[in-house]
């Protein structure tokens, strides 16, 4: 653990990630991200493996978001925001002009800070998203609807009111709603925008114990400025900084390297909470 | 704390006096109309042969069929195209255009009415006429009153569509939802209460509309049999007999107005009702 006796001391780590052999599915490149004039992130070269939870730390504006909403292309929606590099999702370009970003997008899930439920029913939540890629077929739908509530744990608390309004459920809940619709989806990565911060103390380790529980599964990023849950959670960290008025990455490796024997004195100080 | 109280009686004056003319309006067509609510049979108002005042019969359905059908027919029209201006505005139109086309469609809605009537008589009867005479109709009627609630529905949905939190967007896209599927399957569920309160609203509106319909619509109280009949509306009628209506009939023509100011309440109260209920 750490030398320093004022560090405050957390929790088991993350033995390490559930695969063996480390193998990326998503790569960055050279990844460099303006806002007009303004660079967002400089240079950021990065390997998300799969199957594993990636956490991205570091203080605000240091382009976690914008590094998570470049993999899927949410950042196209955004005016003004041009991208350098290169990011490879099973080895194929997503700025390929070929690339479809609706398909990308259902690949890559996605889920915000604050929980955005549709303001329709619960079903009708799910069943949305699934429509519109094509699976139309009632059974199909109601089967797969089941399923995520049961993945998310969401199932026992409203499946005798899957027609009431999404928005009469409580902030954790719809966060949990949020995250089934995106796996209803069956993606193979879900990006995760601070997905606990907007939630209290109880919603949040609920939801925490729920991203847990699909390791494995699927390939998680999740930013998150709860260095605490990053350590709980993650099996890999990349810790960015700003440099030069532009977000870097200064460390990526294992969670218990970036916390316990960081390479960077940044990354020390700022894991350590002396910094940021 | 003293301007305040200056201040707080203002309003309250204000509001109470803004509340009074209405009661007042409300009750003066109620004593009006009285003797004929009174001394008149009621059900002759549904009953009687026909709309001969100075014989005394007393039939108002030909003129409320007139009313509500050329009401209907705006909204059938008008509603649809408010929505898709409200759409193209909003989400599809660059955004000089759309500042633009919007800028059009508020100045339709500050045309007097007056001058639409004149441009329905002179330019939209004639060309009825040559299709199907003798032209001024219940057709005219209704597409005189689509271009004066157009601006209504429109600006109403506009606002309504804006108020869509931009997150569930956002939310949408990540899922790979399309732009339109997107529209289609939140957003216009979102507004829905919002557009339908605008439309009810404009429905009140077209109800009361006298001037453009009265030079327009023909003014012959019949049930219209087809699009291209004459028809007479309730604010028509009031309009064209008042100045020389007496006794019952200048009575019953006050009935007439409070089944108007009713039919338009209830309008009013519904949009209320549904706006309330956006809020919770």
């Amino acid at each position: 653990m750490n030398d320093d006796p004022n560090a405050f001391t957390l929790g088991p780590l993350q033995a390490g990630p559930p695969c063996c052999e480390p193998q990326p599915v998503i790569q960055v490149r050279n990844l460099s991200l303006r806002y007009n004039r303004q660079a967002a992130l400089d240079n950021v070269s990065l390997d998300i493996y799969k199957g594993c939870i990636t956490a991205l730390i570091g203080p605000s504006g240091c382009g976690k978001t914008s590094f998570l909403s470049a993999i899927n292309r949410m950042t196209d929606l955004i005016p003004g925001c041009s991208i350098d590099g290169r990011i490879l999702v099973d080895n194929q370009d997503i700025h390929h002009p070929q690339c479809d970003v609706q398909a990308l997008r259902r690949r890559i899930g996605m889920v915000f800070q604050k929980p955005a439920p549709f303001p329709l029913s619960i079903r009708r939540n799910i069943a949305l998203p699934l429509n519109e890629h094509g699976t139309t077929q009632k059974t199909e739908v109601t089967a797969i609807t089941e399923t995520v509530l049961r993945d998310v744990g969401l199932w026992d608390e409203v499946c005798d009111r899957l027609d009431v309004s999404a928005l009469s459920l409580s902030g954790g809940q719809q966060q949990r709603l949020c995250i089934a619709r995106a796996l209803a989806l069956n993606p193979e990565i879900l990006l995760m925008d601070e997905p606990c911060s907007a939630l209290d103390p109880i919603a949040s380790g609920v939801v925490e114990d729920l991203i847990c529980s699909l390791q494995g599964r699927y390939t998680i990023v999740i930013v998150t400025h709860n260095l605490a849950q990053a350590r709980r959670i993650a099996n890999y960290a990349a810790f960015f900084w700003v440099k030069d008025q532009a977000g870097q990455l200064v460390e990526f490796g294992r969670c218990r390297h970036i916390f316990e024997s960081p390479r960077d004195e940044l990354t020390a100080a700022y894991v350590n909470g002396a910094r940021g | 704390m003293q301007t305040d109280r200056v201040l707080t009686g203002i309003l309250r004056a204000g509001a109470l006096l803004a509340v009074l003319v209405m009661l007042l309006i409300f009750c003066f067509l109620l004593f009006e109309s009285w003797s004929a609510l009174t001394g008149l049979s009621i059900a002759g108002f549904l009953t009687d042969v026909s709309w001969h005042p100075l014989e005394g019969t007393y039939n108002l359905m030909p003129m409320l069929s007139g009313t509500l059908l050329a009401s209907i027919g705006a909204i059938m029209l008008g509603a649809p195209l408010g929505l898709a201006s409200a759409l193209f505005i909003v989400f599809f139109a660059p955004l000089h255009l759309a500042l633009l086309y919007r800028r059009l469609i508020e100045l339709l809605a500050g045309i007097p009415s007056v001058v639409f009537g004149f441009w329905g008589l002179t330019t939209l009867v004639p060309l009825i006429s040559e299709w199907q005479p003798p032209g001024a109709s219940l057709l005219a009627a209704v597409l005189v009153l689509t271009l004066m609630i157009l601006p209504m529905i429109t600006i109403t949905a506009c606002a309504a569509l804006t108020a869509v939190p931009e997150e569930l967007f956002r939310n949408a896209s990540a899922l790979g939802m399309s732009r339109w599927g997107t529209i289609a399957g939140v957003v216009l569920p979102a507004a829905r209460v919002g557009i339908t309160a605008g439309i009810i609203l404009a429905a009140a509106r077209a109800l009361g509309e006298t001037m453009a319909v009265l030079m327009v619509a023909g003014n012959v109280v019949q049930h219209p049999e087809s699009l291209f009949d004459p028809v007479r509306t309730l604010a028509a009628n009031i309009a064209l007999e008042v100045a020389y209506a007496m006794g019952d009939h200048r009575s019953v023509l006050f009935v007439s107005g409070l089944l108007l100011m009713l039919l338009v309440m209830v309008l009013s109260a519904m949009a209320g009702l549904l706006e309330e209920r956006q809020q919770v």
